[in-house]
């Protein structure tokens, strides 16, 4: 039996940090809300206990359920796709505040290269530099149309940083200064200046001193006490959804958060949605939301499936390449990294927060010649000092043994001497990656799971191994006493963690026929329904994708106010 | 042996077993004793599982949950192959990590509670990760039975009864995956075994290994702490004693 409930002007399909945001401009504008959370409500308290390696970093505390809800995967069609029974390359994140409670905090904006990069890369580069079947396209929107929006997210969070040379221009310095620079950070600057390169420390959402943003939220200084990524901060002092915007919604009166409500379906007739179906996932019951808005506002795979399960919007066919739901899935190509081991040093790697560290981006984008490079695009090459558990950290020189006597003595030797230089590599879209329902594995209510088709291609090999020999370069100038670098690139493998920026499925664009949302992240073909997020990127940039994210959520806010006052597309 | 092994006196092994036989109100002399209790009374005392130190005779987590005694033992010394008391320090058996293999394969992670457990099961290419019906629980069950079974073909010996270098033999053949086991490689076993084992050395001490967080202090780690502040510019290596999240609750 179903039970409806009473419209409301927007409701929610997740709220972590794109939910957040939408609910925080929109109530602020007198707009009621309603949030439809599938997970659990979290506070600052709860991470008391938090500096906790197995439970949170080895188990996955703040992590969806895989046995309610998967996705499958293969590699290509040939293959037959299988559940991703146990967690691996990407993390996903659950509860109030999402991913964004768990995130590390490095708040990069995409290159004005991105936004543009079919148009750019063929008019210094000729058509014929990119292969027939690379699916990148233009964005429907520049770095200069999208500046305010991440100036309005970096405000919010209270991003510290410092200037970056080879990025796109600012309106505004960084709210806060960057994190203090410990000694490997230091380092990496002075020997990548050495090289000629142009290193910054990291911007991060951890908070360099304490702020209070725009909305008058105050949060103290982060302590660097070195569990933050897979953790949530018990100081309030990263910036996460639960600690900046789901107040401010909520301080409104406008906001109504429902926790253990998963979204199972959304409801639509003729070019409009007409609300949302929901569980109560602790009673069973079932509930339609009615709204005026639907905003999808869940992780990238969530929101695609989403949409294919309600039958919205033309599914992509890889073999037409026409359609675009599920069109263009992208990763992050983070590989021709540099370990590094000292011998006459040792640092205090324990310290250290999610966003701390230093890097360049002289290699990122198109800020170098790629003439005679058979790759384009790049990679934000960094140092980061997360803090090193001791769980998970064990790096020993190549050639040690994984246990045993040798890899005891070794592990405990370098646990405080190694330090890690890193390519984090855009991820281009290709024809035949891409996102669609499995034929074969259902969910906790027997609906289907989303199916993954990915690997690796020559791009991304080409990439790794130019990248290789920059990691491998800044690392001899810091005085390594052995490196060993990793540019090998076999076949995209689910089992190792390699990054939690799954990207596309949904994607934007300036045309109904190659992209499912407009520059505002509205729905072509359902005018009240928008969808930002990572899924709405149509390639991977060189960066982790928070600061983007963020972006086009505030964008979003403003096209869902528009809509709400005059109705219809608004491009 | 340890440093540490030695300032802790052990006790002695006869005098311990006396004192539970006489509490039980039992003799050996003359009766056959059937079922556990005669296999706790086992004839080659090295294989006892209840004898502590002073120092874990105290401690009300030294006990098992899960395993059966025999695959306490064989956990016990295999992990210590892995990672061995050494000049740096105790290794996994003095670190209780065996208890702490125990106690999580009692939990939902024995169970992969929290993992897609829905089949159909279809054999996989190795790039789509773990695609058995098999839990951890059935995994150790399987995988230490073939440590045993493994021991005995090669040595006509216990794994327990081995020498350092056979019981690395044994473990090197599963880690190369020349040992077959029913619904895995033996180098996944191997990988699983030596992570949990990873786990129980360096998991904060409220998971019952990292005894008196031994293996953060080897590794110079300092465990929770509130703040590094003061110390994140510093260019000199900061020693701290550690601390864990006991120390943090409300008591």
């Amino acid at each position: 039996m179903v039970k409806t409930l009473q419209k409301t002007d927007v409701v929610l399909v997740g709220v972590g940090w794109t939910g957040g945001i939408l609910a925080a401009e929109l109530t602020k504008k007198g707009y009621k809300v309603v949030g439809l959370e599938r997970g659990k409500e979290r506070k600052t308290e709860d991470f008391l206990m938090g500096h906790d390696e197995l439970r949170y970093a080895q188990r996955f505390e703040m992590m969806q359920d895989l046995s309610k809800e998967t996705i499958t995967f293969r590699n290509n069609e040939k293959m037959r796709a299988l559940p991703m029974r146990q967690y691996g390359s990407f993390l996903l994140g659950d509860g109030l505040g999402g991913s964004g409670s768990h995130w590390n905090g490095m708040t990069f904006r995409f290159l004005p290269y991105d936004f543009q990069i079919k148009t750019l890369t063929e008019e210094r580069y000729g058509k014929n530099k990119i292969p027939q079947n690379m699916t990148i396209q233009d964005w429907g929107i520049t770095y200069d149309e999208l500046e305010p929006y991440f100036d309005k997210f970096e405000m919010m969070a209270g991003i510290s940083g410092e200037e970056n040379p080879l990025g796109g221009p600012r309106s505004n310095p960084y709210p806060t200064k960057p994190m203090l620079a410990p000694l490997p950070a230091k380092m990496f600057i002075e020997s990548s200046k050495n090289l000629g390169l142009n290193p910054i420390m990291i911007p991060s959402a951890n908070l360099s001193e304490s702020y209070t943003n725009p909305d008058g939220i105050s949060r103290a200084a982060c302590q660097y006490c070195g569990f933050c990524e897979k953790f949530g901060c018990e100081y309030g002092a990263k910036a996460d959804p639960v600690v900046t915007v789901i107040p401010v919604a909520r301080q409104t009166g406008n906001l109504e958060v429902r926790t253990h409500s998963n979204v199972v379906e959304i409801l639509h007739e003729g070019n409009k949605a007409t609300g949302v179906r929901y569980i109560d996932t602790q009673t069973g019951e079932e509930f339609i939301q009615p709204a005026d808005v639907v905003a999808i506002t869940s992780y990238v795979l969530n929101n695609t499936r989403l949409l294919l399960t309600s039958k919205m919007g033309k599914p992509y066919d890889p073999k037409t390449r026409t359609g675009v739901i599920g069109k263009n899935y992208a990763y992050q190509n983070e590989g021709g990294n540099t370990a590094g081991f000292f011998d006459d040093k040792e640092f205090n790697l324990f310290a250290g927060t999610g966003a701390l560290g230093a890097c360049i981006d002289d290699f990122n984008g198109d800020n170098f010649d790629h003439t005679s490079l058979n790759f384009i695009h790049g990679a934000n090459i960094a140092m980061s000092l997360t803090g090193n558990r001791p769980i998970a950290n064990n790096s020993v020189r190549p050639g040690t043994p994984s246990w045993g006597k040798e890899f005891k003595a070794e592990s405990l030797k370098y646990a405080n001497r190694n330090l890690y230089i890193y390519a984090q590599g855009g991820s281009m879209p290709y024809a035949h990656h891409f996102l669609d329902l499995d034929p074969t594995y259902k969910d906790q209510f027997g609906n289907p799971l989303l199916r993954i088709t990915f690997d690796w291609e020559e791009q991304d090999r080409k990439m790794n191994e130019f990248m290789g020999g920059q990691t491998s370069k800044i690392m001899k100038e810091m005085g390594a006493t052995d490196l060993v670098t990793y540019s090998e690139r076999g076949t995209y493998d689910i089992v190792p963690y390699q990054s939690t920026h799954n990207t596309g499925g949904v994607i934007m664009g300036d045309n109904p026929e190659t992209s499912a949302l407009n520059s505002y992240l509205q729905m072509w073909d359902f005018e009240n329904v928008f969808v930002p997020g990572a899924s709405a990127f149509p390639h991977n940039s060189g960066y982790n994708p928070t600061g983007t994210v963020g972006a086009l959520s505030y964008r979003a806010a403003e096209g869902i106010d528009k809509y709400l006052k005059n109705g219809g597309s608004l491009v | 042996m340890s440093e540490q092994e030695k300032k802790e006196p052990i006790l002695d092994k006869r005098s311990s077993r006396r004192t539970f036989i006489k509490n039980s109100g039992l003799t050996v002399g003359g009766i056959v004793l059937g079922g556990a209790l005669g296999s706790l009374l086992g004839k080659d005392s090295t294989t006892e599982t209840h004898v502590h130190s002073e120092a874990t005779a105290s401690n009300a987590n030294v006990a098992l949950m899960y395993f059966t005694p025999n695959q306490y033992r064989i956990t016990e010394a295999a992990a210590e192959r892995i990672f061995p008391a050494d000049d740096n320090g105790p290794g996994a058996k003095e670190l209780l990590v065996a208890y702490y293999i125990d106690h999580q394969l009692a939990s939902g992670w024995g169970t992969g509670a929290k993992e897609y457990t829905t089949g159909p099961f279809f054999p996989a290419e190795s790039t789509q990760g773990f695609q058995s019906s098999l839990n951890r629980q059935q995994i150790f069950e399987i995988g230490l039975n073939a440590f045993e079974n493994h021991s005995l073909k090669t040595y006509e010996k216990s794994f327990t009864e081995l020498s350092e270098d056979e019981q690395i033999a044994i473990l090197t053949d599963f880690s190369e995956g020349k040992v077959e086991l029913k619904g895995m490689t033996s180098t996944y076993f191997f990988n699983l075994f030596r992570s949990t084992t990873i786990e129980g050395v360096y998991a904060d001490p409220l998971y019952g290994g990292n005894k008196d967080m031994e293996g953060w202090k080897m590794k110079n780690f300092p465990g929770h702490q509130m703040s590094y502040v003061d110390i994140i510019e510093k260019e000199e290596f900061v020693k701290l004693e550690p601390m864990a999240l006991n120390s943090q609750h409300n008591h």
